[in-house]
Formats: C-alpha cells, sequence, structure tokens
C-alpha cells in the first residue's frame, strides 16, 4: 500500500468548511428534535406560535440531508486527499460543490423558515411547497454532483500515475460510495427537474403523484445507505488501526462494498410496501433484493469481530473473550463508533422486519420506524461520524485531542447512548401499540389506546432532553477542535495490510462490471413497474397549498 | 470469485487464527435477528 | 478470495435465516393471498362519486352477508368521510362484532392520506387517483383509533375515527 500523503493547509480549509455546516446543522437540527419530543409530550406548547410541522421539516431536512451530506461529502475529500491527492483545479472544483450545496441549503432553509414549505423532507406531492424550496433542493444536489465527479477524476489521475497498482481502499470505498450517489440521485433530480418544479411554478398543471414518490424512493433507500457507508469506511479500515490491528481482509472489504453498491438501489419499493398502485409480485421481489442487502453487513460484523479478536489475541490477550475485554474502551476514537456498531444490532433487525413485506403493515408509518432510523442513522451513522471527527477536526486544523477532550468525548458518547436508548426504545414500542409518527401531539377520539401512547411520548420527551444535552456537549468539543486545543499533531488512522496479506483479485476492480450489474439490477427492478405506472396512470393532481398553511 | 492466479501460498495466518469468540458473537447476533423477526411475526399474526 | 472457515458458518447461517424468512413470506403472500394491499384500480380524484363505492350514500359500514362488511371512505384534508348517520351528523365511529370479515375500500379527493386502524394489521396508504382496499378479520375486541399516518398538512394530526370490535 502507498504511503499516505500530507494534507496540505489549503486543503484542508476546504474540508473544514465542510464539517462547519455540519456542527452547525447538528445544533439547529437539535433544537428542532428537542422542541419536537416536548410538543409531541402534550405538556408544552411550543412558543411563538411555530407550527410543529416547520420545525419537523427543519429537522427532517437539516439532518437527515444537509448534515450528513456535508459531513460526508468532507469526509471523503479527505480521505482522497490523504490516499490519492488533490490537485489546485480539484480543490476549486471542491470549493464549486461546498458553495452550491451551501447556497441550495439556505434557499430550502429560509423557504422552510418562513413557512412556506411544510412538506416535510419527503415532499410528497401534491402538496406544494413554494419553488424556492425544491430548487433550493436541486442545488444541494447539484453540488454534490461536482463533488462526485471530483472524487472520481482523483482516483483517476492517480491510477494512471500508478499504474497496474490495486487503488488505495479507501479512496476504492469512497468511489464505490459516490457513484451510487449518483446513480441514485438522478431519480429525485428527474423527479425534482421535471415534476416539481415546473408544477410548483404553474407551467405544469398536474403531477403523476405515484410516480414522484417512486423516484423519491428509488432515492431514498440508497440515501440512507449512503450514510452509511462511510461509517462502513470507518469500520473497516480505520477502527482497525485505532486499536492496534491490520486490516481483516482487503478483497473482503472491498467485496461487501461492491455488493452494497449493488443492491442498496433496486430496492425502493419497501417503502412503498402499502401503497396502492404497485403491482405486489414486484413489491416482492424489490424485497427479495432488499434481503441480499443484508448479506453484506452480516459480513461486516464478522469481519469487525474478527479484527477486534485476531488484535487482541496477538497482543497476547487470552481466553474465548480476552481480547473483548481489552479492547481502548477510553479512547473515544474507538468506543463512539463501537457504541454505534452495538446500536446497529437492533437496527438491523429492525430493519429486516420492517423490509418484511406483508409485515410491514404491523409497523407502516408508526413511530417506530423514526425509532428504527434513531438507531441507524442518529446513533449507528452518527456516533461513527463524531468518532471520526475527534481526530479528523484536529489533524486538519494542526491541533490535538487533548485527554479532556478524549474524556469529555467518552462522557458524550454515554450521554447520547442513555438518551437514544429511552427515545427511541418508547418509540419502538409506542409503534407496536400503533402510534403514528409524523404527528404533532393530538389526543385523538380519546380512549385507552390513545393514552398509552401519550405515556411513551412523555418517555422520549426525556431522553430527547437527553439527547439535546449530549448535542450541546458535541458542539463544544467540536468548537474546542477546531479553535481553541493546543497546538500538535494529531494522527490520521489508516489501516495496513498483513504483511503476508492475500493479494486482492484484480477483478475486484472491474468498474464496467460492477456497475453494469447495478444498472442490469436497476432496470430488472424498476422497468416493468415504472411502465405499468405510467400505464395505468389516473389523471394527474393539481398542486394543494392550503393544507400546509400556504394561501 | 476467481482465484488471483498469481497467489502461491496460502497466507499463513488467515486460516489458522483462533476466531471462537468471533464465531459466538455473530451467533448471539444472528439469535436476536430471529428472535425478533419472529416475535413481530407472531405479532403479525396475532393481529 | 479466502474465507475463514467460520465465517462461511456465519454466512451460511445468516442467508438461511433470511431464506427462511423469504420462504415464510413468500407462502402467506402467494398461496395464502396476504399481500400488502395492491390493486392498481385508479379512479378521477376530482370525481370520487362517479365510483359506485364513493357515492355519498354509499359510504360508511354496511352488512353484505352474515359477518361480512364492506366499509367505504373517502379521506381529504382534514377528515374521513364515513357517511351520515340517522341523523344526518357525520360517523366518526362504526361498530362491528369479533370474528366478523370486513372490507376496507378507500380513496382520497386531494393530498396524499394514510389510513391504519391502529393496533390492527389494517396499514394502508391512500393515494389521489387510487382505490386503496383491504380485507381483515377483525380478531381481538377493543376500541381501535383509526389514524392518518401519512402527513397530508398542518392539521394532520386531527384526522381520525374510532372502530369498535365488540364480542
Ligand atoms: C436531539 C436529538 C434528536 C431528537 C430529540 C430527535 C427527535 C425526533 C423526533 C421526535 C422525530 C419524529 C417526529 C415526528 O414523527 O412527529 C424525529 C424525526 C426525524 N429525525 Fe430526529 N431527533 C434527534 C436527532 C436526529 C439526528 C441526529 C438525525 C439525523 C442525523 C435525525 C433525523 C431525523 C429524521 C430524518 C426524522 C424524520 C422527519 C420526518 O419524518 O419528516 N434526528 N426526530
Ligand atoms: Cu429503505
Ligand atoms: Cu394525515
Amino acid at each position: 500500500m502507498m504511503n499516505p500523503l500530507k494534507i496540505a493547509k489549503q486543503d484542508a480549509r476546504l474540508y473544514m468548511s465542510f464539517m462547519y455546516v455540519t456542527f452547525a446543522s447538528l445544533l439547529v437540527g437539535g433544537l428542532m428534535g428537542l422542541l419536537q419530543t416536548l410538543a409531541r409530550s402534550g405538556k408544552f406548547t411550543l412558543p411563538f406560535n411555530i407550527n410543529y410541522y416547520t420545525i419537523l421539516t427543519v429537522h427532517g431536512v437539516i439532518l437527515g440531508l444537509v448534515l450528513t451530506t456535508f459531513f460526508i461529502i468532507g469526509f471523503q475529500f479527505a480521505l482522497m486527499g490523504k490516499t490519492v491527492g488533490i490537485s489546485d483545479k480539484q480543490r476549486k472544483a471542491g470549493w464549486w460543490a461546498f458553495w452550491l450545496m451551501l447556497v441550495g441549503t439556505v434557499m430550502a432553509a429560509v423557504t422552510i423558515l418562513v413557512g412556506q414549505a411544510n412538506v416535510l423532507y419527503t415532499f410528497y406531492a401534491p402538496l406544494r411547497a413554494h419553488p424556492a424550496f425544491y430548487i433550493g433542493l436541486a442545488l444541494v444536489i447539484v453540488g454534490s454532483w461536482v463533488a462526485v465527479f471530483t472524487n472520481f477524476r482523483q482516483l483517476y489521475v492517480w491510477k494512471k500515475a500508478n499504474k497496474g497498482q490495486k487503488s488505495p481502499l479507501l479512496a476504492f470505498m469512497v468511489v464505490i460510495n459516490m457513484a451510487m450517489w449518483f446513480i441514485a440521485s438522478l431519480g429525485v433530480a428527474a423527479s425534482v427537474l421535471i415534476q416539481f418544479i415546473p408544477w410548483s411554478l404553474g407551467y405544469a398543471e398536474t403531477i403523476n403523484v405515484l410516480l414522484s414518490r417512486t423516484l423519491f424512493w428509488y432515492f431514498g433507500h440508497p440515501l440512507v445507505y449512503f450514510w452509511l457507508l462511510p461509517a462502513y469506511m470507518a469500520w473497516y479500515a480505520i477502527i482497525p488501526k485505532i486499536i492496534g490491528g491490520k486490516l481483516f481482509s482487503d478483497s473482503l472489504a472491498r467485496m461487501s462494498f461492491i455488493l452494497l453498491l449493488m443492491f442498496s438501489i433496486p430496492v425502493g419499493f419497501h417503502h412503498q410496501l402499502t401503497e396502492p398502485g404497485i403491482d405486489p409480485t414486484w413489491k416482492f421481489i424489490q424485497v427479495v433484493l432488499t434481503f441480499m442487502v443484508v448479506i453484506p453487513t452480516l459480513m461486516t460484523a464478522f469481519s469487525i469481530f474478527a479484527t477486534f479478536e485476531t488484535t487482541g489475541r496477538r497482543l497476547g490477550h487470552k481466553g474465548l473473550f480476552g481480547w473483548f475485554k481489552h479492547l481502548p474502551w477510553k479512547d473515544v476514537r474507538f468506543l463512539a463508533p463501537f457504541i454505534g456498531m452495538v446500536a446497529f444490532i437492533p437496527g438491523g433487525a429492525g430493519g429486516i422486519v420492517n423490509a418484511s413485506h406483508q409485515m410491514n403493515s404491523l409497523i407502516h408509518n408508526t413511530i417506530w420506524v423514526t425509532g428504527h432510523f434513531h438507531l441507524t442513522v442518529a446513533t449507528t451513522v452518527i456516533l461513527t461520524y463524531f468518532g471520526i471527527a475527534y481526530w479528523l477536526v484536529p489533524h486538519l486544523t494542526g491541533r490535538r485531542l487533548t485527554p479532556r477532550l478524549n474524556k469529555l468525548g467518552i462522557i458524550q458518547s454515554i450521554i447520547w447512548t442513555v438518551g437514544m436508548t429511552i427515545m427511541s426504545t418508547a418509540m419502538h414500542i409506542e409503534g407496536l401499540l400503533g402510534g403514528p409518527r409524523r404527528s404533532n401531539f393530538s389526543t385523538y377520539a380519546g380512549g385507552d389506546q390513545v393514552q398509552s401512547w401519550i405515556g411513551y411520548q412523555m418517555a422520549q420527551a426525556v431522553g430527547g432532553t437527553i439527547l439535546f444535552i449530549g448535542i450541546v456537549l458535541m458542539v463544544y468539543i467540536f468548537i474546542q477542535l477546531a479553535f481553541f486545543a493546543p497546538r500538535g499533531v494529531e494522527e490520521f488512522p489508516i489501516a495496513e495490510e498483513e504483511v503476508d496479506a492475500e493479494p486482492t483479485p484484480k477483478l475486484l476492480e472491474n468498474w464496467y462490471l460492477w456497475i453494469g450489474i447495478t444498472i442490469a439490477l436497476i432496470l430488472f427492478a424498476y422497468t416493468i413497474p415504472v411502465f405499468d405506472i405510467l400505464k395505468h396512470s389516473p389523471p394527474g393532481s393539481v398542486p394543494f397549498d392550503w393544507p400546509i398553511g400556504r394561501y | 470469485m476467481a482465484k488471483s492466479t498469481k497467489q502461491q501460498l496460502e497466507p499463513q495466518h488467515n486460516p489458522s487464527i483462533n476466531l471462537k469468540g468471533t464465531l459466538i458473537a455473530v451467533m448471539l447476533l444472528g439469535v436476536f435477528i430471529l428472535a425478533t423477526w419472529f416475535g413481530c411475526y407472531y405479532l403479525f399474526l396475532s393481529r | 478470495m479466502h474465507l475463514h472457515k467460520f465465517e462461511k458458518v456465519w454466512l451460511i447461517f445468516g442467508m438461511g435465516s433470511l431464506a427462511l424468512f423469504l420462504v415464510i413470506l413468500g407462502f402467506a403472500a402467494f398461496w395464502k393471498g396476504t399481500h400488502p394491499q395492491s390493486h392498481i384500480e385508479t379512479i378521477d380524484p376530482e370525481n370520487v362519486e362517479a365510483h359506485d363505492s364513493f357515492k355519498p350514500e354509499n359510504l360508511g359500514l354496511r352488512e353484505v352477508a352474515d359477518g361480512k362488511y364492506i366499509v367505504n371512505i373517502v379521506a381529504s384534508a382534514f377528515n374521513y368521510d364515513f357517511g351520515m348517520d340517522a341523523d344526518g351528523k357525520p360517523v366518526k365511529k362504526i361498530r362491528v362484532p369479533k370474528g366478523s370479515t370486513v372490507l376496507f375500500q378507500i380513496t382520497s379527493k386531494d393530498v396524499v392520506h394514510g389510513f391504519q386502524v391502529a393496533g390492527t394489521n389494517v396499514n394502508m396508504m391512500v393515494e389521489p387517483g387510487h382505490v386503496s382496499r383491504l380485507e381483515t378479520e377483525m380478531k381481538n375486541v377493543g376500541e381501535f383509533t383509526v389514524v392518518c399516518n401519512e402527513y397530508c398538512g398542518i392539521a394532520h394530526h386531527q384526522m381520525f375515527a374510532t372502530v369498535e370490535v365488540y364480542e
């Protein structure tokens, strides 16, 4: 493997810009989350007549779309810069990506805050937001595409300069994630540009609702894998270094990323299982494909435990679980991602339930789903991102993660764990009892059933309050690492291969093959059902403004 | 998956490393998944 | 590419479990007919009354045979229209005996809604232009809240009804 490069000052500035937006988003979005749980407890009303659905839209858009995308693109740029390098031109492109995304974010955020886009982050037609909302989102996507092609170019240039060598593992993983993101975001981009923007401006009278939903979910599922893959990058290729070990297997890591690329896109129907206009056989086919995407995660689970065990045994820890006891529990760069891994056990198991075809009606659109993705994205993914930030931010700013900040990080991780355990468990149970998601406090028709939901909503408010304390602490740690921690050198940990590692098969870098299979699977899973949707489409829907409080 | 032709000897460390703890850990994970799924399926059938 | 012996064991176990789930689901769906709702029947959202089931006089609960019921509903922001009772008041609660088979038919006049009889397996998306339909046996006694579980606007949480199943 090549020696990692040094990150220059002006490159660090680019990567850090993405981090500033990430942590600003965390604070804003987290505050909204707190307000949601308080409002839903029924004990508080929102101040200044703020609409519940305005803050919920801010929360979903800022945390689900903005925080994640900015962190991922910043982190992936840093990985590419470290492993394959970045040229002046590529850095300039990186700034274009940043500014396009930021302008888009501000446009969408302002539109939401002035109450012109109470449509939630899924913006389902025929609710119509102000056109600026859709245009803002389109800019975020286009900006991300600039990053996509810059990353492709970075690896391409490196490959030409290093003929015959296999690409660095992390660069390979970044390119996989970006390829998936690009192919997936074409769907939502088509929907926004061709369907929503002309319709919201009044140029198109009606919109095909089912088609827009299908395009959204064609994008929506890979979106969650776009969040997850950077966490997997850290688990496979960074955590082993932090615990003092080596890569478990370069080939297996690449293989699992390839499987994730192939199977995370043709599965969007598992979000549409209870919809009336899609043939159930095609729903089932996509359910089968969804189950396939579990396989690389099973591989990942094994690989993680195996890395821990091999490392521990090599360091001389004996017994069946001696290796486990001696993991570096006091190092937050390890602890935070580790908690993330643990959260993925109930998160993943719940995900299999969600995707289980007819069983989906047990939980569809109940608050169970919210509990599920606060485990997966808001714990597994976010705590791993925090775990990365603890070393990446000081590495980029030329500072150090001091023992005090490390300790605060450990406290932060524990606060998050406690808060999320309370909030997410309460959401899961309330969901199984039928309590709906995306809903302000309501006593509905009253009765025992509703009363039981409200009890769990109180618990969510307790969990949410604890979580918000965790967010404030995390933002404090970030500010310290970015501006105030003592100067020094913080390591950029990248795991190496074993000296006698098995060579990686060349086939794994055959991009034409893997992208070809990916596209073939998408065509297989979507061509006929989309054709059916178009053929059996009802009269289109005119826009509706008043239900979201626009006049 | 095609084996790389350049590969001459099996790497020494790989088959011989002791991964008993790993096997037990992932199997517990598997049991958890099965229990969750069947629990939910039971609830689904009872409704 | 080399797999450790235990990894093979694990993958066979894991993939076997996934296959088992799929066989159970597939058997129930294709042989027992418990697919999630999907009828691909379309309707003009601006003229739902043209469909027999959604004529004002046909809305609400109707017993069609012994122990067999049909419920027709029109959803709109922010209301479920179950028709009128004898006094001309909108129906907000329907009652069926335990063990009865009920066919729910619902469509939307405006935006996307949800229709869940919370605590049962009746859980459907309701979309303009489509008819949602699900038949189920009411196995358990109780008062079940009908909630709109898809965001439909700022009074979304005030869209509800009740289904009572009595002994
Ligand atoms: C202080 C921490 C947090 C709290 C208290 C919180 C609370 C909540 C609550 C109560 C809801 C559901 C509201 C409803 O359905 O009516 C929600 C939805 C959501 N949360 Fe969080 N959350 C937190 C952190 C996060 C984080 C870190 C992320 C992502 C990285 C996130 C992503 C989302 C998303 C995408 C939704 C869905 C919005 C929608 O359904 O439209 N949350 N959150
Ligand atoms: Cu999904
Ligand atoms: Cu609603």
